[in-house]
């Protein structure tokens, strides 16, 4: 009972967490996130079971089937590949660290808090689960608006400006992705089972329409330039769960959407369509560190680091071999672990001084020296230096980048220098130097419960650099399998080329 | 000789009349009325057409027109009262509540 | 002896004890220093400095035995020891990468390099930052670094050459900012770091290229298992590399720029003189600095495949020396001084590196590691004694109050200015020799100025320091002190070393055996041109024209600095713009700001945030599209009016026509 279906517990267990929460009373805050941590502590001791059983093979695992609306051939149908399996395990990881960072900083609507998060729990999972395209569709839009909320409710400054730019942008790019989908869905013959969509024939221009109507849902969420505008607005106003949660593993639904989707159903469009999104990647990766340097808030220098590190992956899938995909799959994760931390512990110094302005600290390194040591450990992690996780995506993504041209890796490496330029200049100005301001004096550091958050990440953080190789393993299969499908033109038009 | 065409041309000719009432007073009573008129018209090619095709269909729907014709009075009456308790005018270029 | 050891432990976990001997030590104190922080609690000076300075000598003396173990080995027999690969880091299709350790001729006199000199100043430091608030904090990085400075060259792969590589570049940036309340000093660690990085960009680059051009050839696969990145993988391949070595090469140079401190990166090194003297002995002279060198050293197979690459090397080392050795001449800060001289002291080395002569490089560098490591010790001695000062101005004399630092600087100083019998002699000598064998006339032309200016500047800086009539107040003047014994002993040890080091190295041309190449040859590959030994007469001539050379500037700056002081000063007026040219380092640091680094940032915040991120794609973009869509309301609520007799009129237009669409359709 419990080994087939582990998925779906996976699924469902937040959502059930957040049922509970529904029922218990308003006032019984303390009982209500005590609740909300031990759902998340349950799906993720789930979700460590399931890694012990699951084997990294070429097709899904786990993989479950139900009917669900029959007049419209629907299916319950869920499974995961060695990267959508990954991902669901960062998200579990990440959730009870964000229910936990959430602790104190949340005081108003607790219960209402804690129900939204275990949705958008959910939600998250069930994206990456999603085997069947309605059923993704439904996952995905439950996702948008529990963060639409944590963001407009729960956020600072301009929250709801910054809400309605995340919800419309998204919602913008879903609608057409939403079209895409029932297109397929008709030309599959009225299916929407993925691995049914796999085996449809479409033509040229039918895969330049869709591939353009997809890549956009998923280029906005990623994001890839010129689409990103939302991010600083969206990662600055939302609470620090938010941002953990956005940058941690929203936007690697981005990325995860043309693995899953665009690039395996539309081999022709990504052949056509390789260099303009190679450009792009790597315009994101130098535009976005050079944006981040001049940023006076720290969590906005973070959020345009954010674009150029997903530019990375972005270079990293499109190359099409199986190091700069393995390298961008890794980077996801690693991504999701350094800017989620990187975002806690901006969170940590809000929640102190309620300033996220570089200027407003300056020499603090001296005041909470615990606290300091995470943030630049954390940096360097961001920055990739070797033996840390960060250093291993980047090497494979940058090796793959070469092979499939040295240009592309030439302009991705400044990219490289860029991110010690602004992640080391802002801890200068933050840590370093005499305190200026009196008021960073009385600066508390770390506690019991904030450590608890940091020093799990930081040892993955360590321990991905130093021995990346099990979660390498585990995607191996996938990758090839992927491989096969995204670059069945570019093998045709060799062929042909031969002949 | 009468033939379905006058009577369908009397319908039209009502219906018309009808129309630019509705359209062109501006007193919401006489485009009550106006209405009415319509629905006449409509009431006077289901009659005439049951006559022409031998059939009791019309008939029945020309009861049916006059019973919702006969509610439709008594709501719009009933607004009619209510605007203008409210604004006290009957004339419809004044009640501009639909304005976008 | 050695048959005990290798009783309870096998070779190769002994090699990854040297790693693991500092790595244990960095960890233990920095969650020392960092639970101190955190508790306010003060951290044990005792454990810090048992661990910290204990660990390093541990490692020291487990290299020593491996050494022996190697120089045992049977005749014919390569002294070569892999431990093969501990573990494997990452694997894709077609690319695995593993974690080993090489210990061969090169990195053996490498690691005993670093973990003698390291431990050697180690010790030292425990005096020095005897009173420093972040003593354990400055151990643990210390440590921190000799782990990765070991990783670098022992790795057996150019990935954990590279991970070594970034590491030192790490702990160099913490400790150069180590006092970090100062901001310039923090300002220089970042400095140093981003420099860095952009060398390493290059041998980034250089790896790939390295991996593509193997990758794509179609090699045999049991031979090679996907470890492109391994040292004797890439050997044993190298042919393949023929069409691509001269990028290659070149790229891999660009990063030994950044770590080496050559033209046109060296921008960092001095301002890397922020750090705690001790570091800058160890980190900016002896060891890290010199990474650059091993590294082509290490791969010298494929830089012979280029001659190109070579001279790109050669002229590269040649023209830094004396660039360098310029600067070096009217500097008055001690530490700046030393400094210029390392930079210039590794030009020599690439140069020695660009002409073939790589046992050479080899040599100067671990004659240099000895002697500049002293030079700094002692200016750190120097600067202890005075509470802090590093303005030579205001020094003199101190000879009279502290002689033990002041007479192993001397030691260190001739052996630097290549005056015999001294260890910087025969290095500097093999280089100008090779360099002078192999033909290459003008650079030799450049070295030798070069040796002149070094001899100037180093006898300057003694004669300014030690000799002369002291300038300082009396009071000041009676609370110099000899440094303590933990310090002067260091200082002892080294002169010795930068006395004698050089005597394993004297070429046969002076009746020496020249050990230390005959040891290293296996390692590097041959050029043409200066395989065979030359003329044993001609060598003797050059070697005593050099050390006349070198002898003749001792004297002059001797006699200026220590006798004449008001010379200087004449001359100085004299040629007034070429001083200011060169006083002020030829502006350098003012025109990279210039031309990059403030264009970039002003790019960066004016136009790409300012213009393109928030007008142009989010108020314009985003916000038009928004806007837009108001417009549009606009012009539909025109048609809103509210009056209902409108709307049916549209209505029923509406309707005649599409019944007038129906019938004449």
């Amino acid at each position: 009972m419990i080994p087939e279906n582990i998925l779906s517990i996976l699924i469902f267990l937040p959502l059930a967490g957040a049922g509970i929460v529904l029922l218990l009373p308003n006032r019984e805050t303390a009982t209500i996130k005590g609740w909300a941590l031990l759902t998340t502590l349950l799906t993720l001791a789930a979700n460590i079971w399931a890694w012990t059983h699951f084997e990294g093979k070429t097709d899904f695992e786990f993989q479950k089937t139900y009917l669900w609306i029959e007049a419209f051939n629907i299916y319950y149908r869920i499974g995961v590949d060695g990267v959508s399996f990954l991902l669901i395990s960062l998200t579990n990881f990440i959730m009870p660290i964000a229910v936990l960072c959430s602790w104190r900083e949340i005081q108003t609507r607790v219960k209402e808090y804690m129900f939204v998060m275990l949705v958008l729990h959910t939600g998250m999972v069930g994206t990456f689960a999603a085997l069947d395209g309605f059923l993704f569709y439904v996952f995905w839009e439950v996702m948008l608006i529990p963060m639409y909320f944590l963001i407009g409710v729960w956020g600072s400054g301009r929250k709801i400006m910054a809400a309605f730019k995340f919800i419309l942008y998204t919602m913008a790019g879903s609608l057409l992705m939403l079209v895409g989908i029932l297109y397929i869905y008709f030309k599959a013959g009225q299916s929407f089972n993925l691995l049914q969509w796999l085996q449809t024939p479409f033509s040229f221009a039918e895969q330049f329409w869709l591939f353009l109507a997809f890549a956009l849902a998923f280029a906005i969420k990623v994001p890839i330039f010129p689409l990103h505008t939302w991010l600083p607005d969206a990662h600055t106003e939302a609470p620090t769960a938010g941002s953990v949660i956005l940058a941690g593993i929203l936007l690697k639904m981005g990325t995860y959407g043309f693995y899953r989707f665009a690039m395996p159903l539309f081999p022709d469009a990504v052949f056509y369509f390789t260099p303009h999104i190679l450009t792009l990647a790597v315009i994101g990766i130098v535009y976005g560190s050079l944006v981040a340097m001049v940023q006076k808030d720290i969590k906005r220098l973070v959020a345009y680091s954010s674009v150029a590190h997903l530019g990375f992956v972005m270079l990293g899938l499109f190359v099409l071999n199986s190091r700069g995909v393995e390298g961008a799959v890794l980077q996801m994760l690693n991504h999701g672990l350094s800017t989620g931390a990187l975002f806690l512990l901006v969170g940590m110094i809000y929640e102190r001084r309620h300033s996220r302005l570089i200027a407003d600290y300056g020499g603090i390194a001296k005041i909470v020296p615990m606290y300091s040591f995470f943030f630049l450990f954390v940096t360097l992690s961001s920055v990739g230096l070797p033996g840390l996780n960060n250093f291993v995506g980047e090497f494979l993504v940058l090796l793959g980048a070469f092979e499939f041209d040295w240009f592309w890796a030439a302009v991705a490496v400044v990219g490289v220098v860029l991110s010690v330029c602004y992640m080391l200049w802002m801890v200068e100005r933050v840590f370093f130097g005499p305190v200026k301001q009196e008021e960073n004096r009385g600066l508390k550091d770390l506690g019991w419960r904030e450590a608890a958050i940091l020093v799990p990440m930081c040892a993955l953080m360590l321990l991905i650099g130093v021995y990346p190789k099990p979660l390498l393993d585990k995607m191996h299969a996938s990758t090839d399998a992927f491989l096969k499908l995204a670059t069945r033109q570019a093998e045709q038009t060799m062929a042909y080329d031969e002949r | 000789m009468i033939t379905l065409n006058h009577y369908l041309i009397l319908a039209a000719l009502l219906f018309c009349i009808g129309i630019f009432g509705v359209i062109v007073r501006r007193n919401i009573l006489i485009i009550l009325m106006s209405i009415e008129l319509m629905l006449s018209a409509v009431n006077l090619v289901f009659i005439a057409f049951s006559r022409y095709l031998g059939g009791l269909d019309g008939h029945v729907w020309v009861f049916m027109v006059l019973t919702v014709a006969a509610a439709e009075a008594a709501v719009g009456l009933g607004i009619i009262v209510a605007v203008f308790r409210n604004k006290e005018t009957v004339y419809v270029d004044e009640v501009k509540e639909l304005k976008g | 002896m050695l048959d005990l050891i290798y009783k309870y432990v096998s070779p190769q976990t002994l090699a990854w004890l040297i790693v693991a001997f500092p790595l244990a030590g960095a960890l233990l104190n920095g969650i020392h220093s960092l639970l101190a922080g955190r508790f306010h609690f003060k951290p044990s000076k005792v454990f810090t400095s048992i661990l910290g300075v204990g660990l390093p000598f541990f490692s020291f003396a487990v290299t020593l035995i491996i050494f022996a173990t190697l120089i045992g080995f049977p005749q014919g027999q390569e002294p070569t020891m892999i431990t093969g690969p501990l573990f494997e880091w990452a694997a894709t299709q077609g690319l695995s990468i593993t974690f080993g350790l090489k210990l061969d001729q090169l990195s053996l006199v490498m690691a005993l390099i670093v973990t003698g000199v390291g431990s050697l100043i180690h010790l030292y430091s425990t005096g020095y930052m005897a009173h420093d608030e972040g003593y354990a904090r400055y151990f643990s990085h210390l440590n921190l670094f000799l782990t990765f400075m070991l990783l670098l060259v022992l790795g057996d792969s150019l990935v954990l050459l590279f991970v070594g590589w970034e590491g030192v570049g790490l702990c160099s940036y913490l400790l150069i900012g180590f006092w970090f309340e100062d901001p310039y000093k923090a300002y220089c660690g970042k400095k140093a770091f981003i420099v860095n990085r952009i060398g390493d960009t290059g041998f980034l680059l250089g790896m790939f290229l390295i991996y593509t051009a193997l990758a794509g050839a179609d090699l045999p696969a049991e031979q090679h298992q996907n470890q492109f990145f391994n040292f004797e993988v890439i050997r044993h391949f190298s042919a393949y590399l023929l069409p691509a070595a001269t990028p290659i090469c070149l790229l891999l140079f660009l990063g030994a720029v950044g770590k080496s401190a050559q033209i046109p990166l060296y921008v960092w090194l001095p301002d890397a003189m922020a750090g705690p003297t001790p570091v800058s002995a160890l980190i900016h002279a002896a060891t890290m600095v010199t990474a650059g060198v091993y590294m082509v050293a290490r791969l010298s197979f494929l830089y012979v495949m280029s001659p190109f690459a070579m001279e790109v090397v050669a002229w590269t080392g040649a023209i830094t020396a004396l660039f360098a050795a310029t600067i070096g001449l009217l500097q008055t800060d001690i530490k700046k001084v030393l400094a210029y001289s390392t930079i210039s002291q590794l030009g020599y080395m690439f140069l020695a590196l660009g002409v073939g002569a790589f046992s050479a490089g080899i040599f100067h560098l671990m004659t240099h590691a000895f002697f500049k490591a002293l030079l700094f010790l002692g200016a750190g001695s120097v600067i202890h004694a005075l509470g802090g000062e590093q303005d030579i101005t205001k020094m003199g004399g101190l000879k009279e109050r502290m002689p033990i630092t002041c007479w192993t600087f001397v030691i260190a100083s001739a052996a630097i200015a290549g005056i015999f019998p001294f260890a910087g002699f025969f290095s500097k000598d093999a280089i100008l020799w090779h360099t002078f064998h192999g033909g290459h006339i003008s650079l030799w032309l450049i070295a030798f100025l070069g040796a002149g200016l070094t001899a100037f500047y180093m006898f300057r800086l003694v004669g300014m320091v030690f000799f002369g009539e002291p300038v300082m107040k009396a009071a000041q003047w009676m609370k110099v002190h000899e440094s303590p014994p933990s310090m002067a002993s260091v200082l002892m040890i080294l002169a010795v070393l930068s006395a004698v080091g050089g005597w394993i190295g004297i070429p046969y041309a002076l009746g020496g055996g020249d050990h230390l190449q005959e040891w290293l040859a296996p390692v590097f590959a041959k050029t043409v041109g200066v395989i065979e030994i030359g003329s044993h007469a001609t060598e003797i001539v050059m070697a005593v024209l050099s050390l006349l050379w070198a002898l003749h500037f001792v004297i002059l700056a001797w006699v200026i600095y220590a006798q004449r002081k008001e010379w200087p000063a004449r001359m100085a007026g004299r040629l007034r713009l070429l001083y200011r040219l060169v006083f002020n380092k030829y502006w350098i640091d003012e025109i990279y700001n210039f031309l990059i680094v403030r264009p970039l940032i002003w790019t960066s915040e004016k136009f790409l945030w300012g213009i393109m991120d928030v007008r142009l794609i989010d108020q314009f973009g985003v916000h038009g599209t928004g806007r837009m869509m108001l417009v549009w309301n606009r012009l539909v609520t025109l048609m809103q009016t509210g009056v209902v007799q409108q709307y049916l009129f549209f209505f029923v237009v509406g309707v005649i026509l599409i019944i007038w669409g129906m019938l004449f359709k």
